[in-house]
């Protein structure tokens, strides 16, 4: 019952991989980052990159993001390599990365402002995602008069606002609360379904990544590396409210915390 | 504050020193200090008069255009400076230098420099002002959430925008702070100004009335000065009370 495929690239034909990562190294002074990783993300699902602390797998998102370079590697991102941030992707960040002197539509316009897109038109695009993450009715409070959560749902709908086919989320729902957070990854699920992108992910949490994710990259660290993928294949469908039981889900939560408990300190 | 139970007014142990100030005026123990209420009824008599309100308007003048150029060179260079590495190894000695420097010792040069008309003094002026704000904005822009940075470059911000959008705003209450303390630096700059360089303005009156004893009105014209630099000041203040709300969640 239990389809555990070691290396899923094998699955995926190459027209259907929309970022893909080849060789790539990082090095920090003296210490090795990243080394001679590569993996690819399919398009329009979602991809978790798990691993212990310091095992890179931020730094990787970031270089994917373009605002790290690597120091050697490429990252292609539908075919074209990257040089640096484009409109391609958009970046949510774990602190939320908000501007806290601007109303939620403002910070939801503002990668659209910073395109150049007119005021109107901008907010209108704006009101859709913010309603699409539930926040129907803050467009005018600022962040300060929202929760944690609520933050976040504003750092989401930014990034969905600018339409950018993959969407690199750093650690989105680790600032938030346990209740809020399993709100979040059942609302993500929605919107990998709905949104047709490209979702990568960085967490931490072993049953966060099995519950949210179409393919889990394991990092290990010193140097990094990617030492097994993960496809879960049975739960998907059964709904957000069986997933927790799912035996598959059970067996792969397990699987990963025995191959990740001697790298934690 | 409160005394025995009752709350007391802003501003009213102003009122205890200015009864101070009468009965030492009326004790006369110097001519320097007149009673409080003499150098009231001076300023009230002193207000409409050509000479006080030609030399507000100078002095008013020669310190707008000295504070403007203070703020428009100084916060953008402070910026900078907080954004470039070279640029504030550069310019970050010269800065701390003459923040401590004793600038009325300089005005002298200035005079060589630049004659001894209102440009020197609103040289003068913009020199007091623009140090603290320049390090104020510096700091400011220093401690931006590095995310917020990362922000503006991954959503593809031009460097322009990056500064009037983002920089800019974040660093908004530590630049106010600047131009609160720069301002207040700046009533002496220009005063010392007109002192030294042209005897115009208020410098002219309270040299005209300090040579010819006229203590009323030079304390007059201390308390306007006095009122003045105090008002600036607290709606600055009032300024920075309004971004506050931010300055703690950035």
């Amino acid at each position: 019952m239990s389809q555990i495929k070691p290396d899923a690239r094998s699955t995926v034909s190459a027209t259907d991989i929309a970022v893909s990562v080849r060789n790539v190294s990082k090095v920090y002074g003296d210490v090795q980052a990243l080394k001679d990783l590569s993996l690819d993300f399919p398009r329009g699902e979602l991809t978790s990159l798990l691993g212990p602390s310091g095992c890179g797998k931020t730094t990787l998102l970031k270089i994917i993001a373009g605002l790290l370079p690597a120091t050697s590697g490429q990252i292609e991102v539908n075919g074209k390599t990257v040089t640096g941030p484009g409109p391609d992707r958009s970046f949510v960040f774990q602190d939320f990365a908000l501007l806290p002197w601007a109303s939620v539509i403002r910070n939801v316009a503002f990668g659209l402002e910073l395109r150049g897109v007119a005021k109107s038109e901008r907010e209108a695009i704006a009101e859709k995602y913010i309603r699409e993450v539930g926040l129907a009715g803050f467009e005018k409070k600022y962040p300060h008069q929202l929760s944690g959560g609520m933050r976040q749902r504003v750092g989401l709908a930014r990034a969905l606002s600018v339409d950018a086919q993959v969407l690199l989320l750093d650690e989105p729902f680790s600032a938030v609360d346990e209740q809020t957070r399993r709100k979040f990854q059942e609302d993500l699920l929605q919107l990998v379904q709905n949104e047709k992108k490209t979702f990568i992910f960085v967490t931490h949490s072993i049953e966060e990544a099995v519950y949210v994710s179409d393919q889990i990259a394991i990092l290990l660290p010193r140097p990094s590396r990617v030492s097994e993928i993960i496809r879960p294949s049975s739960f998907r469908d059964k709904g957000v409210d069986n997933i927790r039981r799912d035996p598959e889900y059970l067996d792969i939560v397990d699987r990963i915390w025995a191959s990740l408990r001697s790298y934690v300190e | 504050m409160t005394v025995w139970g009752y709350r007391l007014p802003a501003l009213s142990s102003l009122i205890l020193w200015a009864l101070l100030w009468e009965v030492v005026g009326r004790l006369e123990f110097t001519f320097f200090i007149p009673p409080f209420s003499e150098v009231l009824v001076t300023l009230v008599a002193l207000l409409p008069t050509k000479a006080f309100l030609g030399a507000l308007w100078t002095t008013a003048y020669a310190f707008w255009a000295g504070v403007f150029f203070a703020i428009v060179i100084g916060i953008p260079v402070g910026i900078l400076m907080g954004k470039s590495r070279i640029l504030d190894e550069l310019l970050l000695p010269w800065v701390n230098i003459f923040l401590s420097a004793p600038l009325t010792a300089l005005v002298p040069v200035l005079m060589v420099l630049f004659g001894f008309g209102t440009k020197t003094v609103i040289i003068t002026t913009a020199l007091f002002a623009i140090w603290i704000i320049i390090l104020n904005a510096r700091a400011g822009v220093r401690q931006i959430n590095r995310s917020l940075v990362e922000m503006a470059r991954s959503f593809g911000a031009s460097p322009l925008d990056a500064f009037f959008k983002v920089y800019f705003w974040a660093a908004l209450p530590e630049i106010l702070g600047g131009v609160r303390i720069g301002v207040i630096r700046a009533v002496k700059g220009v005063i010392i100004g007109q002192l030294l360089i042209s005897i115009v303005g208020f410098g002219a009156l309270f040299e005209l009335y300090s040579s010819k004893f006229l203590m009323a009105e030079f304390w007059a014209v201390l308390i306007v000065l006095f009122g003045l630099a105090f008002v600036l000041s607290e709606f600055l203040a009032y300024l920075e009370r309004k971004v506050s709300y931010y300055a703690a969640s950035r």
